[in-house]
């Protein structure tokens, strides 16, 4: 790959994850647990939106082929997103919204951290941009994490069975493939090794404040850093699509 | 080259009565959004969000060049910076004295990154000065907010968050 071709396809999958978290989130409008959490996560939704609007701009101006930020949201097939698959995964509960925020931005945090000091000096400012609201949102998911963990035997126990049930798709997260090597050797990015090593102390402590307990790893989960979903994404992918696939080129 | 015949401090006076549609009591120049005014044959101004999905972004573009085409400037040219990434800290004096008077807490200057890890600071009162303040939801009517209520004169009030 050709270091256009590099900065393209890394600042592509840093789109989809916002992306796809986003729309996730977006999912609770109208329908939040209560009016705090209702507003707490059209914000955030509305951040990662944000996001990954300024990824996908980037990406298609390295790429060079005249395509918009639209068109990598919206004209994409299923195969082609490269999201973690942690993120496309139900809302669920509160319980499981909050574990699958917190699992992916105690990880984010820290490779946004790390991105700040890449060579690609747009994708440095993004992320120092970005870096400042998903610690704004780790530390509103960390302190339900508490609230639900230390809180009731009933909120206790739907909260660990999240926290289980999502174990399995951190472990791509923390494994670097061909194009994160390609982006450390040629951009100075992230060391994966690092990261995994700092969020899995990180991920300890947040929920050994949560009473909660540290899920073994078994069965890991992976494939969406290479376009491998799960089936939760054609019918995520459907609902966003719909209105670019109907109505090519609409506009508000 | 065609030199326009305005200056960088006339194009940034009127930049200064461009209200921010969100907190409308506030101009760009006051939130410290506007990074820079360049004028050669186009009037370039550098803008930068407040936050990355901030819905605003492309209301206040479109603001900025109608404000300065009713001046007479035609050629007018937006640029989004993210560097340095703007804080609250960028809100100038002058913006944080018109946020108390209009009834929302300003953010406390240079505070908000230990803000931001502890979440422990207080937020006097903007009506009566009080620091007996507490938190109702660290979200607000937008993204740039959060909601507080004062235990001394018990009004509720908004709080511009630190960034």
């Amino acid at each position: 790959m050709s270091p256009a071709e590099i900065i393209a396809a890394y600042t592509t999958r840093l789109g989809d994850n916002a992306l796809v978290l986003g729309q996730r989130l977006t999912e609770l409008v109208a329908s939040g647990p209560e009016l705090e959490e209702e507003l707490a996560n059209a914000n955030f939704a509305l951040d990662y939106i944000g996001q990954a609007r300024m990824f996908y701009t980037a990406a298609a101006e390295h790429e060079g082929k005249g395509r918009s930020e639209d068109d990598f949201a919206f004209l994409r097939q299923e195969h082609e997103y490269r999201n973690l698959l942690l993120l496309e995964q139900p809302n669920g509960h509160f319980g499981d919204t909050l574990v699958r925020s917190v699992l992916f931005e105690s990880w984010y945090l820290l490779l946004l951290d790390a991105l700040v000091r890449c060579s690609d000096a747009r994708l440095a400012e993004i992320a120092a941009r970005a870096a400042k609201e998903v610690k704004y949102h780790l530390r509103h998911g960390a302190q339900w994490l508490v609230r639900l963990g230390d809180g009731t035997e009933e909120s206790h126990g739907r909260v660990q069975a999240s926290l289980d049930a999502l174990w399995r798709y951190t472990g791509e997260m923390l494994e670097a493939d061909e194009l994160d090597a390609a982006m450390q050797a040629e951009f100075d990015g992230p060391d994966l090794a690092d990261i995994a090593t700092a969020w899995r102390s990180n991920v300890a402590a947040l929920v050994a404040d949560a009473t909660l307990v540290l899920p073994q790893d078994a069965g890991m989960a992976r494939g969406g850093k290479a376009g491998r979903h799960t089936e939760h994404f054609g019918f995520l992918l459907a609902e966003m699509q719909y209105l670019q696939r109907s109505y090519p080129g609409a506009t508000w | 080259m065609v030199e326009t015949a305005v200056s960088r401090e006339q194009v940034l006076a009127w930049l200064a009565e461009v209200p921010d549609p969100e907190v409308p009591v506030l101009s760009i120049v006051d939130l410290g959004i506007v990074r820079d005014v360049e004028c050669d044959a186009v009037v370039t101004v550098s803008l930068t969000p407040t936050y990355s999905g901030c819905p605003a972004t492309e209301a206040i573009e479109e603001s900025v060049i109608a404000a300065l085409e009713d001046r007479g400037l035609t050629d007018v040219a937006i640029r989004r910076v993210l560097s340095p990434p703007w804080t609250t800290d960028w809100i100038s004096d002058a913006g944080r004295e018109k946020l108390r008077a209009y009834g929302i807490a300003p953010p406390e200057k240079g505070g908000g990154k230990r803000a931001l890890m502890t979440g422990t600071h207080v937020v006097p009162c903007p009506r009566c000065g009080a620091e007996d303040t507490e938190v109702i939801s660290e979200f607000g009517s937008t993204a740039c907010k959060a909601s507080y209520r004062c235990l001394e004169c018990l009004e509720p009030f908004e709080y511009f968050k630190c960034l």
